[in-house]
């Protein structure tokens, strides 16, 4: 059972930036530091002393919150909560909705979100997959100054870089289904995205079904099962890698049927 | 730093990082909220900050900064309870307790959102609440009951309906 941590962070070094450029200097090339977005996922590491940084960049004030639309183009800031997308259209709209209860989601970040690492014994960042089938850009800073790259490149070194935003075109339709979860505070063990852009290219990905989340390219033709092909299921806590093997071309199925209903 | 609890305003020593529940509950020594899990799961340390329900266990002190704390503490007094701590009162609805205030916050946030009695919507926004002694039902009630402005005679309560109590002999 946690004590006090009032005096825990004693040795942490904290920066709370009043502005983007602000937040980028503090960064710097992020050795040593522990970003802070809402703090759902940082405060209770820190409470349970799984993790005493060195330095904490707290976002709060940095003005990274906020979407904004360009046309069909949609930029979503660091630090918006992740309650604030469970009005959008799918994908991203239910699998949102889906993410803890409203009180954690009004204080959990998009940027939080889509750079977590795995959890203890269970998946972390459900919308890495929701954004991956959106064909999502990610702004970022860090070592090499401010890059604009696709989620996919950016994943796995997500804990390298400071997230600013993320970018995508508003799908002509989309789709989410995931498994249910017993109560609010369980992370979904496996939940797939889709989303059909006005060319009618078809992206479809996955979270709970590696480190991260994944794209599902070998289903995207329409052969459901094929999904398998790439993917590496894994036993956690929630689920074991057979029930996710069994599980993950169902889910699939349900996605592209729900896409095409949309049509 | 300083915080503005239930109208009164503290200067704050903590960390920036500290949880805001062990500002309240260690360095002001406000114990409504409750330390249960201490990670978000079972909603006891909730509290309204800018009159929205958070988990003080997992918001540093910093992003609550200048704002205004709701406790349970600051919802009624024992002469005096608020509406929802009438329901709750009269529903039965806390068992051991310990869920009891984050509980009636979340649901006081709910009511002032304008929530109505309608059940799957009241599951849903105390759904981060967990209560071990799974005494659901009557919790739902009670919000239920607040959400419509029931009033309630809680002298008849004390020996009302759900007690074992009896006033008299059965003949």
């Amino acid at each position: 059972m946690a004590t006090t941590s009032v005096a825990l962070d004693a040795a942490t070094e904290i920066f709370m930036p009043g502005s983007e450029d602000e937040a980028i200097a503090a960064f710097g090339d992020g050795t040593d530091v522990v970003v802070v977005g809402g703090g759902t996922i940082v405060v209770p590491e820190m409470t349970y002393r799984r993790l005493q940084p060195a330095k904490a960049l707290m976002l709060g004030s940095a003005g990274l919150a906020g979407i904004t639309r360009d046309g069909s183009r949609v930029t979503i800031g660091a630090t918006t909560p992740v309650e604030e997308l469970t009005a959008t259209p799918a994908p991203l709209g239910p699998c949102a909705a889906n993410i803890a209860d409203l009180e954690i989601r009004s204080q959990a970040t998009i940027g939080g979100n889509l750079c977590a690492g795995t959890g203890n014994e269970a998946p972390r960042g459900d919308l890495q997959g929701a954004f991956l089938a959106l064909g999502a850009t990610v702004r970022s800073a860090g070592n090499g100054g401010i890059t604009d790259e696709p989620l996919e490149d950016f994943l796995p070194k997500r804990h390298e870089r400071l997230l600013l935003d993320v970018s995508f075109d508003e799908p002509a339709a989309g789709a989410f289904a995931g498994l249910d979860r017993p109560h609010t505070h369980d992370y979904t063990a496996l939940a797939v995205s889709g989303a059909r852009s006005a060319d009618g290219t078809i992206r479809l990905a996955a979270t709970g079904a590696g480190s991260h989340g994944v794209r599902l390219p070998s289903a995207e033709g329409g052969d459901a099962d094929a999904a398998l092909q790439d993917v590496t299921p894994h036993d956690d806590a929630l689920a074991s890698a057979w029930y996710r093997t069994k599980v993950l071309p169902v889910l699939v199925r349900r996605v592209l049927a729900e896409m095409k209903e949309s049509a | 730093m300083n915080l503005t609890v239930n109208g009164v305003t503290h200067e704050i020593e903590s960390s920036l990082l500290a949880p805001l529940l062990d500002v309240l509950r260690e360095e002001l020594g406000i114990t409504g909220p409750k330390a249960g899990c201490h990670q978000g799961g079972c909603g006891a340390c909730t509290v309204l900050v800018d009159g929205e329900p958070r988990r003080s266990c997992l918001m540093p002190v910093a992003y609550a900064d200048g704002g205004e704390i709701t406790t349970v503490e600051g919802l009624g007094t024992v002469e005096d309870l608020s509406p929802i701590q009438q329901a709750f009162v009269h529903h039965y609805a806390a068992q051991c307790g310990f869920c009891t205030s984050g509980m009636m916050l979340a649901g006081q946030s709910y009511i002032a959102h304008g929530g109505s009695d309608d059940a799957e919507s009241i599951q849903k926004a105390l759904g981060g609440h967990v209560c071990r002694c799974t005494g659901y039902a009557k919790i739902v009630e009670a919000v239920a009951a607040a959400a419509r402005g029931d009033s309630f005679d809680l002298t008849e309560t004390a020996v009302g309906k759900y007690t074992t109590m009896t006033t008299g002999g059965a003949e």
